[in-house]
Parts: C-alpha cells; structure tokens; sequence
C-alpha cells in the first residue's frame, strides 16, 4: 500500500475539516434546545397530549308541535372538534332516561349531526336526554337536558290557512253544484280535445279498428289514474253505443280491476252487457319500460285507430305518443305532471293540460250539477290571480319605495301561503 | 246497493283522509299508515290476478294459434324462468352472485335500458315537429328553444362571450329557465290543485260516478 506524505494543502484541508467539525458539534449540541423550545410553543403538541374531544353543547331537548304526544326533538351544538381542526369527533350517541330512571343509548349519529327526533313516545312519561361525542379513544357527555314531558295537541294549527283556504275553495264548488241543481246556466270554456272525442271514436268505427286507451302507469292512489278512468267511463259508454272495440292494457293489476268494472258498468248501461268481455282489459306487468315495450308492440301491430292517453305518464310518455304517432292514431293524452305535457303537445293530436284532465269527465257528462264543480274551480283560479296580482304588486311598491303597508301586505300573503303549503 | 256500497265507503275514506291531515290525535294521527299498510296488502294480493290474466291471455293465444302467438310464448317462457329461479334460489334471491341477479342484471336491465334509449331519437322527430315555425306560438317555442338548448352548451357562451356579464346566451337561458317557463308551470300547478279538489270533492260526494259506470 503507497503512503502519500501530506501537504501543504493538505494541512488546510485538516484545519478546515476541524473547523466544520467544530461547528456541527456544536449545532448539534444546541439543536434539542432550539427544538424543544419550538415543539413547547406549538398547539400540536398540546392535542398529542389529549385526544379527547370537546363535549357537544347547548343540549336543548323541545315538544314536536301538533303530534299525539309522542314525539320530542332534540338539538345541540356540535362538539367544536366536529367543526374545525382534526375533525376527530367520529360521532353522537344519544342517550335517554325514562321517567329517572338509568340512562340508555338511543341511537348513534354521524359526526356533524346537530339534531334528533324520537319517536313512539308516551305523553305521560318525562323524558331527560344527553348527546355524547366519541372519538377513536374516548366519549363524552354532554350536560343532560331538562326532564322533559311530550304535549299532546287535537288540531294542527300550523296548517290553519290551508284549511281556509281548502274550505273556501270547496265551499265555492259546493255553491256553484247547488247553484247549477237550481237550474242556473253556467258558461264553461271549450276544450278542443274533449271535443274531439266523439269523432276520434267515430273514425275508429269507421276503420273498423280498435280503440287503445293507456290509463298511465300509476296504481289506483294516484289521482290522475282515477281522472283517467273517469273519463273511461264515458268513453266506454260511446265506444259500446258505437259497437267498436277497445283495447286496454294496464300497468298495475288494481287498475285493470277497476277498469274492467267501469267498462263493464259502462256497457250495462249502453244496454250491451253481451258484448263486454274481460278481455278489453289486460295487465301487462308492473315495470315501465316493458309496459312501454307491450303497449308499442300492441300499436304496432293491431295500428289503432284512436288512442287515449290519459292519466300519470313518465319518461314513457314520449316513446308511447311517438309510436302512435307512427301508426297513424288520432291522439287525445292529458297528464298533471307538467314535465311530461310538452312531450304529448308536440306528438298528440289533442292534449289536455294539467286540470282539464280532472274537468274531463264532469265536461264530458254535460251534467248541471258536474259543470258547477267546474265553475267552483274557477272561483279558486280567481282567488288564485288576486293574491299573486296584489302580491307582486305589494313585493314592487314595497321595495322600490319602502312603503311600509306594502311589506306588510307582501309579509302577510307570505306568511299565509307558506303556512298554507305546509312549511 | 251494488252501486250504493261503493259510493259509501269513498265518501266516508274521502272524508277521513281530508279530516286526518289536520288532527294529528289518535286514532286519525294513525290512519294515514293503516290506510297505507291495507292498500299495500290490497296490491300484493292484486298482483296474483294479474300474473294469471297475463298468463291466462298468453295461453288461450296459443292455444287458438292467434296472431303473433310466438310472443306469447315468449312471455310464458320468461315469466316462468324468472318465477322459478326467484323461488329456487330463496329469501336471499336479490344478493349479489345469485342467478336471479344476473337474469335482472345482464337482461332485464339492458333491455330496459335499450327501450329508454328509444326516447332520445323520438325526442329528435318529435322537436322537429313540433319547432317548425308555423305560426306565432310555434316560433315563440323556437325561439325559446334555440336559447336555451345554446345557452347550456359551452359554444354558446363561447359565442356571446365579447358580451358584458350578464347578457350572454348562458344569462338568457337561466332567465326563460327562471321566470317565463316556472311561471306557467306554476299556472298550470295551481290548476292542478285546484282541478284535483274539484274532482276529490265530486268523487268524495257521490256526483262523480264514472268510474263505477255513470247514473
């Protein structure tokens, strides 16, 4: 091995080597002071030694307005390690005692949940509550709440304005049925599909094919299946005095029931008891698109000659219009779901919008005391345009000029009408 | 009493329904479930009479050979595949993995979804029809249409982008969305509304018998 004899820059090197040695000892000497002094002064450090959560505040625990006594709610503030830092609350328990006695888990809650209702509870038993916030290793209580016993009420006030509104609504049509009883004529509008049904019927006689009525796809709860088969009684009348067929395929066996009983009544007392058979009537299955699939092949292959589109309609609506827009159907559809009544505009013959599917059945019948109850819609419809015109009137005025009888009235009528809807 | 009966029994739910959505005492703070849980246990036991009309249909078209009789073959066939499967594989028929699953995933679902599909090519020939600028109203729609099918696409704020903020094409859709279009969709709510008591209360009085075959 060659030993190499320092030099002189050798010599430099060494004294420089000793120099940084010299300095990183003592860097490193004083380096833990400097740190410590830093980790001291930092929260973070404080939080490594605890982890446990602040407790949930402001326990309130409040009757449920207008209920049969049981139910209470119950409100907190979250645990303020709900809302910033780590976020290391993981959740709420709710705790609850019955009448004193020892306290139970009612129920976990996600982390920021700041309130909850409990049902199924008795209006004589007194009720204390307490919210515990958990982390991964701790829970904590909140304070309790006061013991608490859950009210019962015999009117739900907060829907007072509904009620009066409902009341004068139907008293109107109430009036305007009495009145036409009376003998009093009453002008009601044209409606151009309606109309059209007598000779939508007629073509189909004439061609010799059938008749397709499509009741929606909706069960016998819905309102507008019921205004559909309404108007099915009165067409199903026509249909036997003018010996043509119908065809009816249902999504929902309840319909098909009910509509074989209208046809069938409709028959008896077009006097052709003979020529009804349950056959008109056929349910198809429950699920929309392969209802829509059935109903497009049905039109496709026996090409009806009028369809009736009436009653709740979906995404099915175009796909089942446009089909019997192919086949050459004349069309009258109605629905009161707004969404889809473009649709039945733009591929229908005829379309009844929204509330002329109710009046349907009551124009169709011709009958005084039927047309009355349409008048009695319209008192609503009056009612309906005062409020909205003094309402934007007032909301204008009130706010352009701060004229205060103009907040009042526009506060009032907003008051009113969100006590009315409910909320 | 065939027809009286009937009559009865609606007036009466009719009015109880009306009378229990304002007192939430017993027993009406109950009704609105019992009402609902019956109706359930009414339509589960409907359905039978439906599967066997379906199937009493499809079968007599068979049997007499009727026209497009192989597509009641058809129906028979699924019906009872999808029947038997669901009852073969028990209460845990929905899981994942299970044979009833796979018939609902990989052909009932695709099928469904392929009649869904359909909607978009009949959305395009029914706009077609029905934005040909015939007259006043069908030009209004056009034009109402045009503004804010181009007012949700990028291009169109591409286009009016040299505009002033609240001018372009994206501003205008959001205002036909906001102001014209919701305010006719709530006229024609409030008709609803209105046009629904009216029915309820001709049903609810026995005025409206239609349904059970008129006077």
């Amino acid at each position: 091995m060659q030993y190499i004899r320092p030099t002189d820059g050798g010599r430099r090197s060494r004294l420089a080597f000793g120099f940084l040695s010299i300095l990183i000892v003592f860097a490193a000497l004083s380096a833990p002071v400097v740190a410590q002094d830093v980790v001291a002064d930092t929260p973070a450090d404080t939080t490594a030694v605890s982890h446990v959560p602040a407790p949930a505040t402001s326990v309130v625990v409040d009757d449920y307005k207008y209920d049969f006594g049981d139910r209470l709610n119950l409100s907190w503030v979250p645990s303020i390690d709900d809302q910033i830092g780590e976020r290391m609350v993981l959740g709420y328990i709710v705790y609850r005692s019955i009448n004193g006695g020892e306290f139970k888990p009612l129920e976990s809650l996600l982390p920021g949940a700041s309130s909850f209702e409990d049902k199924d509870l008795h209006a004589d038993s007194s009720y204390v509550y307490y919210v515990a916030a958990f982390s991964e290793t701790d829970t904590v209580p909140s304070i309790h709440t006061q013991a608490h016993q859950p009210e019962r009420e015999f009117i739900h006030f907060d829907l007072l304005w509904l009620f009066v509104i409902a009341a004068l609504i139907s008293f109107s049509v109430i009036y305007f049925i009495w009145m036409a009883r009376a003998g009093k004529d009453l002008f009601v509008r044209k409606i151009a599909g309606l109309d059209a049904v007598d000779d939508a019927i007629g073509r189909a006689t004439e061609m010799g094919r059938p008749i397709l009525f499509i009741p929606g796809i909706q069960d016998m709860d819905d309102v507008q299946t019921i205004a559909g088969l309404t108007i099915l009684g009165r067409v199903a009348k026509q249909i036997a005095d003018y010996d043509t067929r119908i065809r009816m395929p249902v999504s929902r066996s309840l319909v098909m029931t009910a509509a074989r009983e209208t046809i069938k009544a409709a028959y008896q007392i077009a006097g052709r008891p003979d020529a009804y058979s349950d056959d008109m009537v056929n349910y198809v299955t429950d699920e929309q698109f392969g209802y829509v699939a059935a109903v497009d092949g049905i039109m496709v292959r026996e090409r009806p000659a009028t369809i009736f589109l009436l009653g709740a309609f979906f995404a099915e609506s175009l796909i089942l219009a446009e089909t019997g827009n192919s086949v050459g159907a004349i069309q009258i559809a109605g629905t009161a779901r707004p969404a889809q009544l473009p649709f039945f505009i733009a591929a229908c013959d005829f379309t009844l919008i929204g509330e002329e599917l109710f009046a349907a059945s009551a124009y169709l019948s011709g009958e005084p005391k039927q047309l009355g109850s349409l008048k009695g819609q319209d008192v609503g419809k009056g009612i309906a345009m005062a409020v909205i015109l003094i309402g934007v009137i007032s909301v204008t005025l009130g706010k352009a000029f701060d004229i205060e009888i103009f907040n009042w009235i526009a506060d009032a009528l907003s008051t009113v009408f969100s006590k009315a809807g409910g909320s | 009493m065939r027809r009286e009966i009937p009559l009865i029994i609606t007036g009466l739910v009719g009015i109880v329904f009306v009378v229990q959505y304002f007192i939430p005492h017993w027993p009406f703070n109950r009704m609105n479930a019992w009402f609902s849980d019956w109706f359930s246990i009414v339509q589960a036991c409907a359905i039978w009479l439906g599967a066997l009309n379906l199937l009493k249909i499809s079968l007599e078209k068979i049997a007499r050979r009727k026209s497009d009789w192989g597509y009641a073959v058809v129906i028979i066939a699924s019906f009872l595949l999808i029947t038997i499967i669901g009852f073969v594989e028990g209460e845990s028929f929905r899981d994942p993995g299970t044979r009833f699953t796979w018939l609902y995933d990989f052909v009932y679902t695709p099928l469904s979804s392929t009649m869904f599909a359909i909607l978009a090519f009949f959305v395009a020939s029914a706009s077609y029809r029905a934005f040909r600028a015939r007259n006043f109203e069908a030009t209004l729609l056009l034009l109402a249409a045009f503004f804010v099918m181009m007012g949700r696409v990028p291009v169109g704020d591409a286009l009016t982008a040299f505009m002033p903020e609240g001018w372009r094409l994206t501003d205008l859709a959001t205002w036909i969305m906001n102001f014209p279009q919701t305010a006719g969709q709530r006229a024609i709510m409030i008709g609803i509304a209105l046009g629904i008591v009216s029915t309820s209360l001709r049903i609810i009085l026995g005025i409206e018998r239609s349904h059970l075959g008129g006077d």
